[in-house]
């Protein structure tokens, strides 16, 4: 298989800042459809990785193929190939200046050339899928956490991406916020959206994930599927850091 | 300048006046300031020299407002661009920003009205004429004699002075930018260039509408800034109210009537502008 297979290609990223090695050559392939969550220690790198993917951190050395097309130095192409990706982060990002439905539409205008009515209908369908059709009008600053992160993920679906990044997408949110935002990622996995978290929500790696990716010092410790991490896991390190966070 | 005087900024917390506070917290100075005003008005209204005063120093209000107005707008221009160059990581772009912001604001106002208008509009139309003079030289005659047009004697004082205020305020204005654009959370970039927007997007579309917001009332103090520094223009002899004040005090020797007019005609339209910039603070906070 070569890169024009899978839609996702990762091929010896590293990435530097200054003298630390956030990224310490990472290989990957992630065919389409599938959900692969990235776990780790806070400071392994599995944000820097997913901000590399789409470019938000440009890669110190190595390549990212989207979809068979070559992202890494496309200085041209980086901004169609990211509006093919879309990206939920930890503290949602909304623009606070704008209603939802301007959040939502505001890319699709702009990049997508949508009409106004009809990125209106998207962007009204996508808030329907994510349950807050009825919050439209409102500004994000008059939402929830969890409703900021649903909506974000409207924002993005509404660009119709062909892959979806999540950010640590509950972990800025209060327990009983976090349900509603993984069920609808979980719909969104189980509808066959490849998509690509950096997450510590296990229920959601049991429940949604083809893969997970195990991340230590900048380097993928182990890549195995979520029966694999939770049954047999190969490293040590990866034993030790489960045991840290499913003890209680 | 940027920094405002705290004599002329009235800052009234009107909910002090509705809530129960001890007389102390009452805006007393501002009290004042109106008795000041109500009895200077008296006083032009009944007597006859400050009538008389009055009546041909505010002749100068209108090239006061217009300068003022017209040199604003261009500052807003050139601040915007100078705030962004401030910003951009082309190493070019960003220093030339710099040196524009640096080199204006090491040089005092009255000093950089002088050199514009006697140094900087001479040496540009210079610089223009010798183009179109080379571009003679080269044959293209027709668009040589487009360039060699403008004159010196062309640009009046009235130009120059707006010339002046723009570029300087323009510095300072530029600062107040990129604050303002630097005050924006990164992840709002971020969450702009994940959607597939430009830099330049990104920035139309979600930064500047946020940043120009929360920088609305450091604008609006830099404007009153300007309509007093407006004054230093009379130096070029554009006959604005300060130029006007003087010619009245040397041609009738009524110094008294003249600087007391003048003083309160200023005194009126910064008062008021800042009492403006207040409300849309207020405002502005409101709805945050």
């Amino acid at each position: 298989m070569t890169e024009k297979d899978y839609i996702i290609v990762v091929k010896d990223l590293f990435k530097y800042f200054g003298e630390i090695k956030a990224v310490d050559g990472v290989s990957m392939n992630i065919e389409k459809g599938k959900v692969v969550v990235v776990i780790g220690p806070s400071g392994s790198g599995k944000s820097t990785l997913l901000r590399c993917i789409n470019h938000l951190e440009e890669p110190s050395s190595g390549e990212v193929w989207i979809d068979g097309v070559k992202m890494t130095h496309a200085a041209k192409q980086l901004n169609e190939i990211r509006a093919e990706i879309g990206m939920v982060f930890q503290l949602f990002n909304l623009f606070p200046h704008l209603t939802v439905m301007d959040n939502v539409t505001l890319a699709q205008k702009v990049i997508r050339g949508r009409s106004k009515e009809e990125a209106e209908e998207v962007a009204l369908n996508q808030l329907k899928r994510v349950g807050i059709p009825e919050k439209a009008d409102a500004y994000p600053s008059n939402l929830s956490g969890g409703q900021q992160q649903r909506v974000a993920i409207a924002r993005a679906l509404a660009m119709n991406p062909k892959i979806m990044l999540f950010d640590e997408p509950t972990s800025a949110l209060d327990p009983e916020m976090i349900k509603e935002v993984l069920d609808v990622m979980l719909d969104l996995a189980q509808e066959g959206m490849t998509m690509v978290c950096v997450s510590h929500e296990m229920g959601f790696v049991r429940s949604a994930a083809d893969e997970v990716v195990f991340m230590d010092f900048g380097k993928v410790v182990e890549h195995t599927t979520p029966e694999g991490l939770f049954n047999n896991p190969q490293h040590d390190r990866t034993k030790l850091f489960l045991s840290q966070i499913l003890e209680h | 300048m940027a920094e405002q005087p705290q004599a002329i900024k009235p800052v009234i917390e009107f909910d002090d006046l509705s809530s129960k506070k001890s007389l102390r917290d009452l805006p007393w100075w501002f009290f004042a300031l109106i008795l000041i005003a109500i009895g200077v008005f008296v006083v032009i209204s009944s007597n006859e020299n400050y009538n008389d005063a009055f009546v041909f120093i505010k002749a100068g209000l209108a090239i006061t407002i217009k300068t003022t107005l017209i040199a604003y707008v261009i500052a807003i221009l050139f601040g915007l661009m100078a705030g962004l160059g401030r910003i951009s990581k082309n190493v070019v772009i960003n220093n030339l920003a710099r040196l524009y912001v640096e080199l204006i604001r090491g040089i005092p106002i009255l000093v950089l009205i002088f050199f514009i208008a006697f140094v900087g509009v001479p040496v540009l139309v210079d610089l223009i004429n010798n183009f179109g003079l080379w571009l003679s030289g080269l044959g293209l005659d027709f668009f040589g004699s487009i360039f060699m047009v403008i004159t010196n004697q062309d640009i009046s004082m009235n130009s120059r002075a707006i010339i002046a205020l723009a570029v300087t305020y323009g510095a300072y204005l530029a600062e107040i930018f990129r604050a303002g654009i630097q005050s924006i959370a990164k992840g709002q970039m971020e969450a702009a260039r994940s959607l597939g927007m430009s830099y330049g997007q990104s920035m139309r579309f979600v930064i500047l509408p946020q940043a120009v917001r929360n920088v609305l009332p450091a604008l609006g103090n830099d404007f009153v800034a300007m309509v007093k520094d407006s004054s230093l223009v009379s130096v070029l002899a554009v006959r604005d109210i300060t130029q006007v004040a003087r010619l009245y005090a040397g041609t009738t020797f009524r110094f008294r009537e003249s600087y007391v007019t003048l003083a309160v005609l200023y005194l009126t339209m910064t008062v008021i502008l800042s009492l403006l910039v207040q409300l849309l603070e207020r405002r502005l906070r409101a709805h945050d």
